[in-house]
């Protein structure tokens, strides 16, 4: 089992977080785009094979969302931050 | 048969290749991009019904090394929509005729399937499913626990378990297959109609010129070709990203295991869905059991013991007396899963850039159907009615296809 490093708790196995998916903004206007742009935010994915950086939730834990920068194609957590930081 | 191997084995040659290489030709009129039995199965029905020879199939590694060799092998049709179960049960009706169509046997085997309800709800959506399934003809119907016993002595139908078994949709038409001989079959055949399988061939670009596909460069060369098809599952955002073409796919494992070999004893198959699991036992006498996608995106295939743990647990919760078998081997394959548990289909906004994809944990059983489909879809230029509702374009139209109740366990 890969391992995750929470902001607040330090190093847990990844089966104490639940995963949030790669990080999608809002459109930052969002009354002035058409229903195409709106359905590429809702639906449509980057998928990256390689470092995409996502949200994860400490379910078990302090249950903070966070954001993670991680190797989709090894698992490898490259860091692991507050929102905004 | 038998009268095959005694000449072979007397002639003292080695028996002919069921497929060949090739040098890489400068054009093709269809590139497939992904050597499953998705790209494998629409090369040959491209052959076989439109005349389309002159196809060549590129797999990064060897055919049949994604999820075609890595599902577990489970044929049905008792889908949630009526869009869904009309297709699912023409591969079904393909997949039952294929060993004479081939001359070669892929071991099909009709077990029945049971989809197993624990809760009230799931007891609601098998009556739903059952009464869809039998309004488009296919062979369904809502069994409660005793008639459950019957076509399955070793089940717990007691009120033991922390989720007895309170019902389940009974499907006699579901079978399993051998995966890697429907690959094999379908390359063998595209083959001797003159496709050109290219193993070892990786795509690194997608030539594109004003909206239109020219070609495809490859580890091996360029090729000039018009059409291209994207047929290579979890990986198939990375081929899309090359066309600029956007899908509405996240890559997940999916993973499963078998078990040491029993003498024969389970005949149906058990899927349930509350308890993520669904296992049925090959020719082999292995138990084949899988579970639902692994809980975070990934494109990689590594195993984890908390699978087999949580799988183990929920077998024994269904079959006590399985407590001292011991799990063999275990394995992963990547699943392009889609928001609504529908595949994707057909074109897209880059003309000649067509998409066979969005195959989750639900495109084994539909190899036959959607390259017999996508082949008509390139042979005509129309989208078969058959493959319309699942096209990209259904998500700029509101017009979703949910099978998220019938798809895959787990959620």
């Amino acid at each position: 089992m890969i391992q995750v490093e929470c902001p607040n708790c330090g190093l847990r196995n990844a089966s104490e977080f639940r995963y949030g998916g790669e990080v999608n903004p809002r459109p930052p206007q969002p009354l002035a785009i058409g229903d195409a742009e709106w359905t590429d935010y809702i639906y449509m994915r980057r998928n990256a094979a390689g470092v995409q950086t996502e949200w994860w939730y400490h379910r078990n834990g302090c249950g903070t969302w966070f954001l993670a920068e991680r190797d989709t194609k090894t698992n490898a957590v490259v860091r692991t931050y507050l929102w905004g930081k | 048969m038998p009268n095959k191997l005694l000449k072979q084995a007397l002639s003292g040659q080695n028996p002919a290749r069921m497929w060949r290489d090739h040098d890489l030709k400068d054009s093709y009129d269809v590139v497939i991009i992904g050597g499953g039995a998705h790209g494998l199965a629409c090369a040959y029905y491209l052959a076989r019904h439109h005349g389309l020879t002159n196809v060549a199939v590129l797999e990064k590694r060897y055919i049949g090394s994604g999820g075609s060799g890595r599902n577990t092998t489970i044929i049905r049709s008792n889908y949630l929509t009526p869009e869904g179960v009309r297709f699912y049960d023409e591969s079904v009706k393909l997949y039952e005729q294929m060993s004479a169509e081939f001359d070669f046997n892929v071991m099909f085997s009709r077990r029945g399937h049971l989809t197993l309800a624990h809760t009230d709800g799931a007891v609601r959506t098998m009556r739903r499913r059952a009464e869809v399934n039998q309004l488009q003809g296919v062979d369904s119907r809502l069994i409660w626990p005793e008639e459950i016993k019957r076509l399955c002595p070793p089940i717990d139908v007691s009120d033991h378990p922390r989720y007895p078994i309170l019902g389940a949709l009974y499907h006699p038409p579901g079978g399993i297959i051998r995966h890697d001989a429907v690959v094999w079959g379908y390359a063998h055949h595209a083959d001797r109609l003159g496709v050109h399988i290219h193993q070892l061939t990786e795509v690194t670009g997608i030539a594109v010129q004003g909206e239109r596909v020219t070609g495809v460069q490859t580890n091996r060369g360029f090729i000039k070709t018009g059409v291209v098809l994207n047929a290579t599952a979890g990986w198939c955002t990375t081929i899309a990203d090359m066309a600029g073409v956007k899908l509405p796919i996240t890559t997940f494992p999916l993973q499963a295991c078998v078990t040491e070999p029993l003498k024969p004893f389970l005949d149906v198959i058990i899927v349930s869905g509350s308890l993520h699991v669904y296992v049925s036992q090959s020719d082999r006498g292995e138990l084949v059991m899988g579970a639902s996608v692994d809980p975070f995106a990934s494109y990689s295939m590594n195993g984890s013991l908390a699978f087999v743990e949580n799988l183990a647990g929920h077998m024994l919760e269904l079959f006590p007396g399985l407590r001292h078998v011991r799990v063999l081997r275990q394995w992963a394959g990547l699943c392009d899963m889609t928001p609504d548990f529908s595949p994707v289909m057909g074109v897209t906004p880059v003309a000649g850039f067509l998409v066979d994809v969005g195959w989750g944990t639900w495109g084994f059983k539909a190899s036959p159907v959607s390259g017999k489909r996508m082949a008509e879809l390139i042979a005509t230029g129309r989208t078969p009615d058959l493959i319309h509702p699942f096209r990209l374009s259904r998500f700029y139209e509101n017009d979703l296809v949910g099978e998220k109740g019938a798809a895959s366990v787990g959620h």
